[in-house]
């Protein structure tokens, strides 16, 4: 690896990840840094595989075979996966990733030369890799099947702080006493990978299906630092740095979401809002008032602002276009109509707009939390589509309640909110929204689609 | 004592790659609009996906006739690989419509 010109190209690669990673952050360029980032990744893949090397025993066969499989796979799933099912799938792909770092760190554990110094920054950084790759991997499949409803929230283990906090010390514990060996005894490490990998799945088990986003990113990060683990056990540049640019940037993307929950992270992994107890009161037997299809498209008809504010049932429904097709309706009629995001609307950030996105709705239709919230006040008629935690008043009032003090859109300074829902099920975070039982609000109940077609044909005839 | 200044000396460029590379991360990332939060997510997992370069190190140094080495190598570059192939494919699935209502 002494080679200038391979040092040299690597450098590029960097500069190539920086630079797209830069642009992804902007709207104007973030196309193009994607396909920067992507060249710079083809161009470390082509370094690696084409630089000399003196035993030459290349193997190209297997890495080809590797690459296609992988490639075919990862390609017909992304263009497959329906924008529904985004935050599944990169959760998915961050979870192999994860697989990835941590099967070169038990590789190469294996491949350590007998009588090798098992106190080393060596075996520290193996030990490391695989430590940090197997939570990844077992941590972000678990987020998979939550979000994909497989694991339900009531999958509650007992404790599950305490289980952590044993987890993590038996972690500690077993590597040290790896290291403390005077030789290699894979055995242990085989232990270690298997107390590794159910870490992270009783990591990521108590926390609730609404901080999933959050846990998504984390691990996120966690994969990013695992390549660079991988990349310290092979001295190699481009896996240290990309590795620990992707571990920094989705701790501070973590964090970012964590703000807009106004919640710390620490909150997030400790308690959650699935494990923490339901809380309130179901004592008071309220009624919510049902709304009509019709009576509900004349009022849109007749109103002169309308805000829609979607949510995680928006998604599930797949009525995006039905929305556009409601929204384009009311427009036609001279109606104002806006599309109010809260920050952690759906399953990730930016979940809805890259929802309403694919239904082409406008950009400047979207309007960000604050925005929504000084809007709210002269807007006539707030459609809730299948959002829930995100307009609940609790979070304001209630001071016992889990999503104390997590900013929410106002829509009760609406005229009139019609919230459309499938049931009075509670939503993520499993708790009672009083917005539903407010003066202003009615409901309007059934799937999504369905609803949102019904009133543009009532809108159409009325 | 002495292992760990022995260890910071000889390793000092690696320590301040190490340090850079966090800050350039934090940098780069601290001023994106929430539209860009998944979009964004989806392109630095994709990034991550560079472990698959030590997959093919391992492979390229294996004994041709170490079975579980190559087995075990090859999975880990098939998988490192939809990480980045899938990744950059949704990350620009997601972009393309951005872009389309841009206009």
């Amino acid at each position: 690896m002494e080679n200038p010109i391979i040092d040299f190209l690597y450098l590029i690669c960097i500069i190539l990840f920086v630079i797209g990673l830069k642009r992804l952050s902007h709207p104007d360029t973030a196309k193009k840094g994607n396909i920067i980032a992507g060249i710079g990744m083809g161009l470390a893949i082509l370094v690696t595989i084409f630089y000399p090397i003196e035993n030459e025993a290349n193997n190209y066969l297997w890495i080809a075979a590797g690459l296609v499989l992988g490639g075919v796979i990862g390609y017909v799933a992304a263009m497959k996966v329906k924008m529904t099912a985004m935050p599944e799938m990169v959760s998915l792909f961050n979870g192999l990733g994860g697989a990835c770092s941590m099967l070169i760190a038990i590789v190469e554990f294996y491949n350590l030369p007998t009588g090798t110094n098992m106190m080393s920054t060596q075996v520290l950084t193996i030990i490391f890799a695989l430590f940090i790759g197997s939570i990844a991997f077992t941590g972000s499949i678990v987020a998979w099947g939550k979000l994909d409803g497989f694991f339900r929230d009531s999958l509650v283990l007992p404790a599950p702080q305490i289980i952590n906090l044993i987890m993590l010390l038996l972690v500690i514990g077993l590597s040290g006493y790896i290291m403390m060996q005077p030789d290699i005894n894979f055995m242990l490490a085989l232990i270690l990978l298997a107390v590794c990998l159910t870490y992270g799945v009783t990591f990521v088990m108590p926390i609730g299906g609404g901080d999933m986003p959050v846990v998504i990113s984390l691990l996120n990060s966690f994969t990013g630092i695992a390549a660079a683990g991988a990349g310290l056990i092979y001295g190699n540049q481009v896996m240290i740095v990309g590795g620990i640019t992707v571990g920094a940037a989705g701790t501070i993307l973590t964090v970012l979401m964590c703000n807009a929950m106004n919640r710390s992270l620490f909150n997030v992994v400790i308690g959650g809002f699935g494990g923490g107890g339901k809380s309130g009161g179901s004592d008071r037997e309220q009624v919510a008032k049902e709304a009509t299809v019709s009576d509900t498209a004349i009022q849109l008809k007749y109103s002169n602002k309308v805000i829609i504010v979607p949510g995680y049932g928006l998604a599930v429904a797949q009525a995006q276009h039905a929305c556009h097709d409601l929204e384009k309706a009311l427009e036609a009629e001279g109606v104002d109509v806006k599309y109010a995001i809260h920050p952690v609307a759906g399953r990730m950030p930016g979940h809805m707009n890259v929802l309403l996105a694919e239904a082409d709705v406008p950009y400047p239709k979207l309007l960000e939390l604050e925005d929504a919230n000084e809007q709210l006040p002269s807007t006539d008629m707030v459609l809730v589509i299948g959002a829930n935690d995100v307009v609940n008043p609790a979070a304001k009032e209630d001071t016992s309640s889990p999503i104390y003090g997590m900013p929410i859109l106002d829509v009760e300074k609406a005229k009139t909110v019609i919230v459309l829902k499938r049931s009075m099920r509670p939503g993520y975070a499993g708790i009672e929204n009083p917005l539903f039982f407010g003066e202003k609000t009615k409901m309007l109940f059934g799937d999504a689609k369905d609803s949102l077609g019904k009133l543009k044909s009532e809108i159409a005839n009325a | 004592m002495e292992s760990i200044i022995q260890f910071i000396t000889a390793n000092i460029g690696m320590l301040y790659i190490l340090v850079f590379a966090i800050f350039l991360g934090m940098e780069v990332i601290s001023k994106v609009p929430t539209v860009l939060h998944t979009p964004l997510m989806s392109g630095a997992n994709a990034i991550s996906g560079v472990v698959v370069i030590g997959a093919i190190i391992l492979i390229r140094n294996a004994d041709p006739g170490n079975y579980i080495l190559l087995i075990t190598g090859m999975i880990g570059i098939a998988l490192a690989t939809i990480n980045v192939i899938g990744g950059f494919a949704v990350t620009d699935r997601m972009l393309q419509m951005f872009k389309k209502k841009k206009k």
